[in-house]
């Protein structure tokens, strides 16, 4: 069973409509999940105000070896803070930055590409080059380079910024764009997450 | 890169679809959600539905539209058309739009505009703006444009950006309905004033015209008949697009 953590934020309906599992707060629930799918809009420290009583599980799952899938501010969650909430005290999972964009229009906000930088289980079927949606201001700047797994060029010619756009350690998988807003291609990348 | 967007319109009434609809092969052309699922296999990349229903009473039929749609569709989509308070555009972001569009709200009230971009995130605001050339400027209109307000289009789109639109869908009412291409000077106008993206709107006949408004600043090109009579498909219009140098996407 996927557990999709619901912080009470959007409607994830079509989120489980791909991926099968429950939609669930339920810290019991969680787990007893085999898998664990982390959605996330809003801001950072609010966000992680809702994760609290669920840090733990969450934790757990992770360091159980249950594969595990942040969606935008979930992949963001990974990281120990954000610039967005200074002092706030995301998962720590993944040691780096969250940093805004800057010299570049934010949100960035629309369909742009994923450019592989490693093999990930997620990617099948995928090409490189891809076409995901995105909707964020803040990105993530990990510290090891080797759990990059693909990134996304985003600015003017030139002035352009290359972010993080997915990453992939063992059982944790995280994208900064929406799945389950990306058509076809989303769809793929969940199904390859549900067959994990 | 980031691609320019192709962006499908819907006029809405009480949970339905109106106005022609000619698609061949789909058992029944008002149902709003299985037509956004055949804009959404031929490649578009955002829906927007118009809700023309005027009602504050049948309110909740587009509330559980907007939820059916959330669960079935996998492109972004927008929701607008009468929205007057800040709970409206809440609740229907809540219930799974991307994003809200607001117009006469906006123009009445423009701290509006704040309060919501506040609540839902600028990201997840769009501002429509209908104008109409009168002669020395742009001007806004509306009320689903009956009402010119004195107010110029090129002003209004930075007051709105300045209260945290994320965006702007900007009608020319002088193109609309003529399908002789989307109003060029205008979207350069709007587009060069302001940083947020410009989503071009009215007049959209053939590819062409597409072409014309994504150079002339425009980030995305909405339409509505052409791709309601099948004039040209969304694919179409991408491949044309992809050839002449223009950033779309094109693996749906």
């Amino acid at each position: 069973m996927i557990a999709i953590v619901d912080l009470g934020i959007g409607n994830l309906a079509n989120v489980r409509k791909a991926l099968g599992g429950v939609i669930t707060g339920d810290p019991y629930e969680i787990e007893r999940a085999e898998k664990l799918v982390l959605p996330g809009v809003g801001n950072f420290g609010a966000v992680v105000e809702k994760l609290e009583p669920l840090r733990g599980v969450i934790l757990d799952a992770i360091n159980d070896g249950k594969p595990f899938l942040g969606i935008c501010l979930g992949l963001q969650l990974l990281f120990q803070e954000s610039e967005e909430s200074p002092g706030k005290q995301g998962l720590g999972v993944f040691e780096g930055q969250v940093l805004r964009f800057r010299g570049v229009r934010a949100p960035h906000i629309g369909w742009n590409q994923l450019w592989k930088r490693k093999e990930c289980p997620l990617f099948e079927g995928i090409n490189d080059g891809a076409y995901f949606y995105f909707v964020h201001s803040y990105y993530a700047l990990p510290e090891k380079e080797e759990i990059i797994a693909g990134v996304t060029d985003y600015g003017p010619r030139g002035r352009e910024i290359i972010f993080t756009s997915a990453l992939c350690r063992e059982n944790v998988y995280a994208v900064q764009f929406h799945p389950e807003k990306s058509g076809r291609n989303g769809l793929i990348l969940m199904r390859n997450f549900r067959r994990l | 890169m980031l691609a320019k967007r192709i962006i499908a319109a819907l006029d809405i009434k009480e949970g339905r679809v109106v106005k022609g609809i000619k698609f061949r092969n789909i058992r029944d052309a008002g149902n709003p959600v299985e037509l956004a699922k055949r804009y959404e296999k031929e490649g578009i990349d955002e829906i927007v539905f118009l809700d023309i229903t005027a009602s504050y009473e049948k309110r909740g039929i587009l509330l559980n539209l907007v939820e059916r749609i959330a669960g079935e569709i996998y492109v972004p989509f927008t929701v607008g058309g009468g929205i007057k308070t800040l709970e409206e555009a809440r609740e229907i972001i809540k219930r799974g739009a991307d994003k809200v569009f607001i117009n006469t709200a906006a123009v009445n009230r423009p701290e509006l505009v704040r309060k919501i971009a506040n609540v839902v995130g600028t990201a997840n605001l769009v501002v429509a703006i209908d104008a109409k050339w009168n002669g020395s400027f742009w001007e806004v209109y509306t009320h689903g444009g009956r009402k010119a307000r004195g107010i110029d289009a090129v002003e209004w789109a930075k007051t709105v950006e300045r209260l945290g639109a994320g965006e702007i869908l900007l009608t020319s009412m002088d193109a609309d309905g003529t399908k002789e291409g989307f109003d060029i000077p205008l979207t350069k106008a709007v587009a060069s004033a302001v940083d947020i993206p410009v989503i071009a709107s009215g007049g959209a006949g053939k590819p062409e015209h597409f072409y014309e408004a994504f150079k002339a600043g425009a980030e995305a090109g909405l339409a509505a008949s052409i791709f309601h009579y099948n004039e040209y498909t969304v694919g179409e219009l991408k491949r044309f697009l992809a050839e002449r140098g223009i950033p779309v996407r094109l693996d749906y």
